[in-house]
């Protein structure tokens, strides 16, 4: 009747692999990757993401609809910076337009 | 709910079981369902703010290095710590009633979470903030910027206001939780909880992890990231 018990050890195993990434992860902050500390210290987070989701919010022992539900909410956040990266990071790729004080000062009558 | 206690006695049902649901194991299902969606909301409301920090780190990266620099990593590091403590022995609470123990030991393990989400947030108000305060590092708070930032120094006041707002929010949902925890420990002291019906701990189980996972992503945006490895130590 009663939900999936994860066993103790888990918890302390989990707890202590959280402990030793984040050792790593600032200990990783210190040492020149040139352009890998940031996606090094992302990945790192991204793990212990999981092992909080999976085993301390017990995803991994819950129903598929659940599972859904938390695999949607990040769906939607990577959603929301891709496409604000997209356009964000693309804007230099055309030729610029005026912007509009310079226009303002070519075109000063108002229509 | 005394009639419902009665009712569900008479059906050989848990004094907890809800009517609308075939049995304990639904009605739970059900419940850690709801409380996902409103965490998949509260994913969306902290992206919103980290997806802004993205953005504007690409546009003033040299400004945003400048000020993550200026944090300190050894209070963001102990914290990190302490939270992530925090969500072991909320865990643990959960646990000691899916196990059966009584309702003392909860409480426990529910103080313990509590007293540790107090550390976490006098480290950040009583000493992380108020040092920044002296270092005038607070946005509208005399804030000054110093000659040795160069041209980028302009833009570093941007940084510290997504640091205090992402920090800020994030304590604030720690504060909100705290008395959550306490209630919740109160029910848990005269036994409400055992091994088949411990919703109400699970559900702020999922709340506090999810807020120690906020912290999880945080800590490295704003106090790693920051080319550190070109100073030595930040300090």
């Amino acid at each position: 009747m009663s939900g999936h018990v994860v066993p103790v050890k888990t918890y302390v195993f989990v707890f202590l692999a959280l402990m030793v990434l984040t050792g790593l992860t600032t200990g990783v902050a210190f040492i020149d990757l040139h352009a890998w500390n940031t996606p090094a210290a992302l990945a790192i987070a991204v793990v212990k993401m999981l092992l909080v989701v999976l085993f301390f919010m017990h995803v991994k022992y819950s129903p598929k609809l659940t599972k859904m539900v938390v695999v949607a909410g990040f769906f939607f956040l990577s959603l929301l910076v891709a496409f604000t990266l997209a356009d964000e990071l693309t804007r230099n790729w055309s030729p610029r337009a005026l912007d509009w004080s310079t226009a303002a000062s070519v075109t000063h009558s108002p229509r | 709910m005394a009639d419902m206690a009665a009712h569900n006695a008479h059906h050989g049902q848990h004094d907890a079981f809800q009517h609308q649901f075939e049995d304990m194991e639904q009605q739970r299902d059900a419940g850690t369902f709801g409380m996902w969606v409103f965490l998949a909301q509260e994913i969306m409301f902290f992206g919103g703010i980290f997806g802004a920090y993205i953005v504007y780190r690409v546009l003033f990266h040299d400004a945003f290095e400048i000020g993550s620099n200026l944090l300190n990593v050894r209070f963001g590091a102990i914290n990190t710590i302490v939270l992530i403590a925090s969500s072991l022995t909320m865990a643990m609470a959960i646990h000691s009633a899916q196990a059966g123990k009584k309702g003392k030991t909860q409480v426990m393990y529910l103080l313990l979470t509590v007293l540790l989400g107090v550390i976490f947030l006098t480290l950040k108000f009583s000493f992380e903030w108020r040092t920044d305060y002296h270092e005038h590092l607070i946005p509208g708070f005399g804030f000054v910027i110093r000659n040795a930032w160069g041209g980028a120094g302009i833009h570093v006041p941007l940084f510290f206001c997504f640091y205090f707002f992402m920090t800020g929010l994030h304590a604030l949902h720690m504060i909100i939780g705290i008395p959550i925890i306490l209630v919740i420990a109160v029910m848990a002291w005269r036994n409400r909880f055992d091994e088949v019906y411990y919703a109400p701990l699970e559900m702020v189980g999922l709340y506090w992890h999810f807020v120690d996972i906020v912290w999880i992503f945080l800590f490295p945006l704003l106090y790693l990231v920051g080319g550190r490895y070109l100073s030595n130590g930040g300090q």
